[in-house]
């Protein structure tokens, strides 16, 4: 059977890759350090040796859209391109292909329908950054196959939190059960508290540094039980209003497992955002 | 009221280089012609099939017209789609962030709850 190598966490910031690529007056005060916490970061993830990644994330309005808008959706192609025109106009994203796992795309797609999960599929994906930062944090060089995952975080009517923490479990369970020799990395990204295009946005910190502070703790100590008990979709707009981002770290709470503690955790004040870093060795701790 | 056509408009300029500049300077000619062309296209099917009964209502399509993203805001627009579109269009004319701040400055009587984003 296939072993879960790491399990990580994100947030996705579409800042970093021009913030830790400017240099002279372009570079902005905080991109050393920000720069260093991910080159830590990506070394959780290169210890583990993975060999295929799953990976986690939300279109935000690129190829699905209102008209035909899934939940929950698996990618099943042999490809996918990567980035968008305007995540090249706005964040100065470049474009790349990564390959994709078919054969784990199947697997997960047939467990998750025979596990209640009511997925959708796609053939032909163009994914955008909240696969591609943590390709460009984690694993710059983008040579690994992934099967991306997409959940709806961002067009109401929204799958209960609850939802996104078994579906979490269920991948868990669905890449344990693969009759594989692969090492799988699991790597969701999500937001803490945000405002995009609300009064509270662009602040000189995230617009609910309380919330961020319970959501690490939360998401550190594996504390689903605790988080559950606090989110709902309507307290979700309280700490900013695309906060139900957060809803992708709970997800990748369930693939972790209740009460499982992360073996890296990391964070970085940021203007407008708290940037945070979870990274689970199901394994053990790698040294 | 349409949130959904609102969001269709914002969603079909904001990915099309040509209609970001195109509504940039030329709101109103670009609001009848998207109204015309492009309001009953339907995005994920081949060409050639259309919708027979979207339009927009004579409030939505001023506040398009006036380019007015706190209106956008109120009518429960997707206030991810206004923002990237209008970050196209404008950020260009300001210093760095001060186009965001601004924006967010211009909203700040909203209270929450915020309007309803639901389609």
């Amino acid at each position: 059977m296939a072993t879960v190598a790491a399990v990580i966490a994100s947030t996705h910031h579409p800042f970093y890759y021009r913030a830790s690529t400017s240099t002279g007056a372009e570079r902005p005060p905080f991109a050393d350090e920000w720069v260093a916490k991910i080159e830590t970061f990506r070394e959780t993830l290169t210890r583990a040796e993975p060999d295929v990644l799953v990976m986690v994330g939300s279109d935000h309005f690129h190829q699905l859209w209102l008209d035909n808008m899934p939940q929950f959706l698996v990618g099943k192609a042999p490809y996918y391109d990567a980035n968008w025109y305007n995540e090249e106009r706005e964040f100065g994203l470049p474009r790349f292909r990564l390959e994709g796992d078919e054969q784990l795309s199947q697997h997960i797609l047939r467990g998750g329908l025979d596990r209640d999960f009511d997925l959708a599929f796609s053939n032909e994906l163009r994914i955008d950054h909240s696969i591609t930062c943590p390709i460009i944090t984690l694993r710059p060089d983008a040579d690994l196959p992934i099967v991306p995952v997409y959940t709806n975080i961002f067009a109401p009517p929204l799958p209960q939190p609850t939802r996104f923490v078994q579906l979490g479990r269920a991948i868990r369970e669905m890449v344990e059960s693969w009759e594989s020799d692969k090492r799988v990395a699991i790597i969701g990204t999500g937001h803490l508290s945000l405002e995009l295009g609300g009064p509270r946005q662009f602040g000189e910190h995230g617009p609910d540094p309380e919330f961020d502070r319970r959501a690490v703790d939360w998401i550190a100590n594996g504390d689903i039980e605790g988080c559950c008990a606090d989110v709902t979709l309507d307290s979700l707009h309280l700490p900013g209003n695309a906060t139900h981002g957060f809803m992708d770290f709970m997800l990748m709470m369930g693939v972790a497992g209740e009460g499982v503690k992360a073996d890296h955790v990391d964070s970085l004040d940021l203007f407008h955002t708290m940037e945070a870093y979870f990274t689970w060795y199901p394994e053990g701790a790698l040294s | 009221m349409s949130k959904y056509l609102l969001d269709k408009f914002l969603y079909t300029v904001d990915r099309d280089p040509d209609l970001v500049e195109r509504y940039r300077d030329d709101p109103a000619g670009t609001v009848a012609w998207w109204e015309d062309e492009m309001a009953n296209s339907l995005l994920g099917c081949h060409s050639g099939e259309r919708s027979t009964w979207l339009g927009l209502t004579d409030e939505e399509r001023d506040v398009l017209v006036r380019q007015d993203h706190v209106a956008l805001f109120e009518l429960g627009a997707h206030p991810f789609l206004t923002l990237t579109l209008f970050i196209a269009m404008f950020e260009r004319d300001h210093e760095p962030l001060e186009y965001q701040i601004a924006y967010g400055a211009r909203l700040e009587h909203f209270d929450l709850p915020y309007p309803d984003i639901a389609t």
